[in-house]
């Protein structure tokens, strides 16, 4: 067993390092304050080639795995970019995994090569008002009208929706009760977000200012066949194949934000004189962040082993569902410790870390609820009965 | 033209050296190492020749420990053509490196070497002087302006004074001062065909050098901790203080 990164490895976190430099702290306030997406950075990732690593060669992706998109993600995160810098990109770079996987030759030369030149910008159309978490009993329907189709309902919590140009949507295409499981009778569309048919409204949040959330109500999109991702009916399928390296993203883009805050906090408790001494000096105040830091890289482990496990193609959802778990929570911690070690000006938003901080609640409960990985984890590892 | 760009793999620039308990050197166990960042401006330096037709090939080459591959091909990734690491665990200093820059250039006969003015761990600024004494070159020191004109260059200098231009014939030495450009990052496409670019590692003994130490470092230690200033309230005060306590005036 060996711990450390390939040299390839230590490039890519490296150069993304380099990449964030010029988007310093002040840039990413600047953004959460005046709620403009981050398009400067977006560019240099788009620039640098970066959306394309782990897509396929031949689409002109780089071709690496999910462990080296962790790693590029965790870089954003940690470089105080948190998720204003890491939700600007993050769809773009696993969230056309079903396109990759399940997409005809066609499709992947169509769509992919536009997405890493960053001509396209997507988002992603999955979950619905009325069905939460659970995906299998979304409304949003998709007729067959001639040689294609007609999308009617509503999404909410699609992220970039005001910039993108184009969605991966998730709708009915089988009512339910025909289906012999609900799971069935879903399928995938890759298509135009036209905003004659839709309308996309923003939703007012806690944090992450700059990268919009966004309800879309869709009124009689037309989708042509050549749109659809796989075959009619097994969408849901297809989407869960994508769902254990998304995890893995987000807990690293979590821990990225924790380490984040906690470098700004020790900095602090060194420096801060009250009652002359360093207020680091004090075990109530050192403690915490010790223990933040043990955390945080006890969660990253976790990350990489499930990236790992998923990038050797074996089956990875415990510890992807452990690791977007520990890490939204050894993250939040860490926000939360880093303002209280701050005092008063942890209260202050020049001093970043309450930005952090109400980020940070973001990663525990999108893209999955911590209860619902406690569920999975007590079902599904260790086999006792389903609670709900 | 080929141009040869050393590069040294250093401790990294964010990170606070700490003095190894027993005084005998800075503790590197664990501490992050990146490219001297100086060298990283020779290397965009070079490309910058390269990409206004002015060089075909750049070199770029390591003396260092096997982890001096990864230094190696960070320069790939930014562009240089193809490496050479001359591997040694020892330390080498500035005269052995000149030695063996020597040798190098011997083999690959570059029309122009581009180096860092120093590296940030032993601030020597000794190597580029050296190399061009033992070539017999002319060399062009703290470089902020490197230009082509006909067959030489025209490298301006950050000196004391201001700014000095100089005129050299190829070929010829350049090291490289903080404003000549800002370096580029490497890009994920160019990572990846660094990957695939040429790097021969060789030992010091392939170019018959020898690189035992001259030089013994008798104590390592931090520097003195710096004492917090005050504030004086009238001219009066401060020149009392310049003249009876600092006795500076």
């Amino acid at each position: 067993m060996d711990f450390s990164l390939t040299p390839e490895q230590e490039a890519v976190r490296r150069a993304i390092e380099k990449l964030c430099v010029p988007f310093d702290d002040a840039y990413w306030l600047a953004r959460d304050t005046d709620a403009q997406f981050p398009e400067e950075f977006v560019r240099a990732v788009i620039d640098g080639g970066w959306l394309g690593i782990a897509m396929p060669e031949e689409v002109g992706g780089a071709g690496l795995g999910v462990t080296e998109a962790a790693l590029m993600m965790h870089a954003i995160s940690r470089s105080g970019a948190g998720f204003s810098g890491a939700s600007a990109v993050h769809m773009n770079i696993f969230g056309l995994n079903p396109v990759v996987v399940f997409g005809t030759a066609e499709q992947r030369r169509r769509i992919l090569p536009r997405i890493i030149r960053g001509e396209d910008r997507a988002c992603f159309g999955v979950t619905e008002p009325d069905a939460g978490l659970n995906t299998t009993a979304i409304k949003t329907r998709a007729e067959r009208v001639g040689n294609g189709y007609v999308i009617n309902g509503k999404k909410v919590w699609t992220s970039t929706a005001q910039t993108a140009n184009k969605i991966l949507i998730l709708v009915r295409t089988t009512p339910r009760e025909q289906c012999a499981k609900p799971t069935l009778g879903l399928s995938l569309f890759y298509t135009d977000l036209d905003r004659r048919y839709c309308d996309v409204r923003e939703i007012h949040k806690m944090g992450r200012a700059s990268v919009d959330s966004n309800e879309v109500f869709i009124d009689g999109l037309p989708v042509p066949e050549e749109d659809r991702i796989g075959e009619e009916g097994r969408g849901f399928e297809y989407l869960l194949h994508g769902l254990n390296p998304e995890r893995v993203l987000i807990a690293a883009e979590c821990v990225g934000l924790g380490q984040a805050a906690l470098a700004k906090a020790a900095h602090y408790a060194g420096e801060r004189i009250v009652f002359d001494r360093p207020i680091g000096k004090n075990q109530a105040v050192q403690h915490p962040l010790a223990l933040d830091w043990m955390q945080l890289e006890a969660a990253f482990l976790m990350v990489l082993k499930a990236a790992s496990l998923y990038d050797r193609g074996e089956p990875c959802g415990a510890e992807a569902n452990a690791a977007k778990y520990l890490s939204a929570e050894a993250g939040f911690t860490a926000c939360q410790n880093a303002v209280l070690t701050h005092g008063g000006f942890g209260y202050a938003k020049e001093f970043h870390v309450e930005r952090y901080m109400r980020e940070s609640m973001l990663g525990r409960i999108a893209p999955v609820s911590p209860h619902m990985i406690l569920n999975f984890i007590g079902e599904r590892v260790l086999g006792l009965p389903k609670s709900y | 033209m080929k141009i040869l760009v050393p590069v040294k793999r250093v401790i990294d620039y964010n990170v606070k050296a700490r003095v190894k308990a027993d005084k005998t050197g800075v503790d590197l166990a664990n501490v992050k190492m990146s490219m001297n960042p100086f060298d990283e401006i020779a290397v965009e330096e070079a490309i910058r020749k390269k990409e206004a037709g002015q060089a075909e090939e750049i070199i770029a080459v390591s003396i260092g420990p096997a982890q001096a591959q990864e230094t190696l091909r960070t320069a790939l990734a930014m562009g240089a053509d193809r490496a050479i690491l001359i591997q040694t665990d020892d330390i080498v200093e500035p005269l052995a490196v000149a030695k063996l820059l020597k040798a190098v250039v011997d083999a690959e006969q570059p029309g122009l070497v581009i180096l860092g003015k120093q590296a940030i761990d032993d601030d020597s600024n000794q190597t580029g002087q050296m190399l061009a004494a033992l070539l017999g070159w002319p060399q062009g020191t703290f470089a902020s302006i490197v230009k082509v004109v006909g067959d030489g260059i025209e490298v301006t200098r950050e000196v004391d004074g201001g700014l000095e231009t100089v005129a050299l014939t190829l070929p010829a030495i350049v090291t490289t001062d903080l404003r000549l450009n800002e370096p580029r990052y490497a890009s994920l496409p160019n990572i990846m065909k660094a990957k695939k670019k040429q790097l021969d590692v060789k030992t010091a003994a392939d170019y018959g050098v020898d690189i035992s130490p001259r030089l013994k470092t008798l104590k390592v230690e931090e520097p003195a901790k710096r004492a917090g200033g005050i504030k004086v309230k009238t001219i009066e005060e401060l020149v009392d203080k310049l003249k009876n306590e600092a006795g500076v005036i």
